[in-house]
């Protein structure tokens, strides 16, 4: 306590002696111990893929969904504790909401992440209140100016991206993003690279049950954020499987 | 306007003028071309039957894009064009781009449609946008927004209403919407008493606005009986 180090970590309102604020770092871990999240912005859409770790066998599928539309031209994938999540979700809602009541247009991505990372911020600066404890994804796709895609941070900083993960498996995941070509694939193209990743980057050992939420919002659904349709997320999600097999197949003629 | 409002504390051997409100009796219009909007508007505002002023500017700048044409009470549009200027400018820094036509006419329509009860104005939004180009709105006494590819407002527009739909044709040069606009102001102007003056233009493309004025001795000739 006396000189560095120990104490600074109890309030989001005060520095550590180099200059650190703690709880947000600390809420920065909880989103490292969720399942993982990815965004993909291709040519024409951008699709979300989240890997929702299924805690118990009694919970129904389909329960505690991690992908939102926030109005119908945005979707939210989120990674990190639901509960804090669920609240930046109905924030920006209610930002939309405004922005489309006020001005008479759709809430611009832009903007709408300018505003969702102020109030997320606004959460690191005082000791009455913690930090969020959870990321999110946001993307859209517009006539005017084509997909655009945001990921927010627990520390209120939000960055553009082509393709990001965050969650268990981030590091892993953004390995492969990294190999895609990005700009010039299709969502179609991406659902099924996006599952894929999903399959790869899950760690059997540890989180035995999963399900694959996949959204898009894209050229093809003029504009709209929708769940993608269930016979293109299965052909998706059983060519993961294959690949994934495959792999393992060719890893077990090596040995 | 404003002959049904009672004034309590004047004199009634007072002049109705020198207490009536002064308010834009007007002929104001607004002409989608191919390259954008043409704005136009007489220059007359009354106090009754008095002429305050012959030489008035009814076209009123929003942002470098965005005009707006007012009519009814002067008082009350000028206010709600600066409120609109206000709000418009802090969005254009927020969003770091240059708002949209439609953007505008939300927010008049919002103040228009709140203080309904309160306002006389009958405000057209005009100007260009990167989204959707030339585009006109209009927001009546009562706070509706409806967007027309012509439209025409004020106590003068009700004689013209007939020579506009028999001459408007959509996609014209800038110099044929211009020609039109003159004309419909000039047409209105000679039937309308609260309507006169000079004609003002303005014609909003993706350049900007260049603005122009018609001088009385210089108005198309019409039928006068």
């Amino acid at each position: 306590m006396s000189s560095i180090g120990t104490g600074y970590d109890l309030s989001a309102s005060q520095f550590s002696p180099d200059g650190r604020v703690f709880q947000v770092e600390y809420a920065a871990k909880a989103v490292e111990n969720s399942g993982t999240v990815i965004g993909l912005r291709g040519k024409d859409g951008v699709v979300f893929a989240v890997e929702k770790l299924v805690t118990s066998k009694l919970y129904e599928p389909g329960a505690n969904k991690r992908i939102f539309h926030v109005d119908e031209h945005v979707g939210m994938a989120v990674a990190g504790l639901i509960s804090d999540a669920r609240q930046i979700v109905e924030t920006a809602r209610s930002e939309a909401s405004n922005y489309r009541s006020q001005y008479g247009i759709p809430v611009p991505l832009k903007y709408l992440n300018e505003r969702v990372s102020m109030y997320m911020h606004a959460y690191t600066l005082y000791s009455a209140v913690r930090p969020y404890g959870c990321s999110v994804v946001m993307g859209t796709w517009t006539e005017h100016e084509g997909p655009q895609m945001y990921m927010l941070d627990p520390s209120g900083v939000a960055f553009s991206y082509f393709g990001c993960a965050v969650g268990k498996a981030k590091q892993a995941a953004k390995t492969e993003i990294e190999k895609l070509k990005l700009a010039d694939m299709t969502v179609k193209e991406l659902v099924k690279e996006a599952a894929r990743i999903i399959y790869l980057v899950h760690d059997e050992l540890k989180d035995k049950q999963f399900e694959l939420e996949l959204s898009w919002v894209c050229a093809a659904t003029e504009g709209r954020h929708e769940l993608v349709p269930r016979d293109v997320a299965s052909e998706a999600e059983n060519t993961a499987k294959q690949a994934l097999a495959d792999i393992e197949d060719s890893d077990d003629g090596d040995m | 306007m404003a002959a049904s409002v009672i004034n309590t504390y004047a004199d009634p051997s007072m002049p109705e003028w020198l207490s009536a409100p002064h308010s834009t009796g007007t002929s104001i219009m607004a002409c989608e071309f191919n390259g954008g909007v043409v704005i136009g508007a007489d220059s007359r505002t009354t106090t009754g039957a008095y002429i305050a002023n012959r030489v008035t500017d009814k076209l009123t700048r929003i942002t470098d894009h965005i005009y707006c044409c007012r009519s009814g009470s002067a008082a009350d549009t000028q206010a709600i064009a600066d409120i609109v200027t206000y709000h418009l400018n802090f969005h254009k820094m927020e969003l770091g781009e240059e708002p949209l036509v439609q953007t505008a006419a939300a927010i008049f329509r919002e103040l228009c449609y709140n203080y309904r009860d309160s306002l006389v104005a009958g405000i057209l939004v005009a100007g260009w946008d990167k989204k959707k180009g030339g585009q006109i709105y209009s927001v009546p006494i009562g706070g509706m927004v409806q967007r027309q590819a012509v439209s025409i407002g004020g106590s003068g527009s009700s004689y013209v209403y007939g020579y506009v739909d028999a001459n408007f044709k959509p996609n014209m040069s800038k110099e044929e919407a211009v020609k039109f606009v003159t004309s419909t102001l000039t047409l209105a102007m000679l039937r309308d008493g609260s309507s006169g003056g000079v004609v003002r233009l303005g014609v909003i493309t993706e350049s900007g606005v260049e603005r122009s004025v018609v001088l009385g001795n210089q108005l198309p000739k019409f039928y006068e009986g």
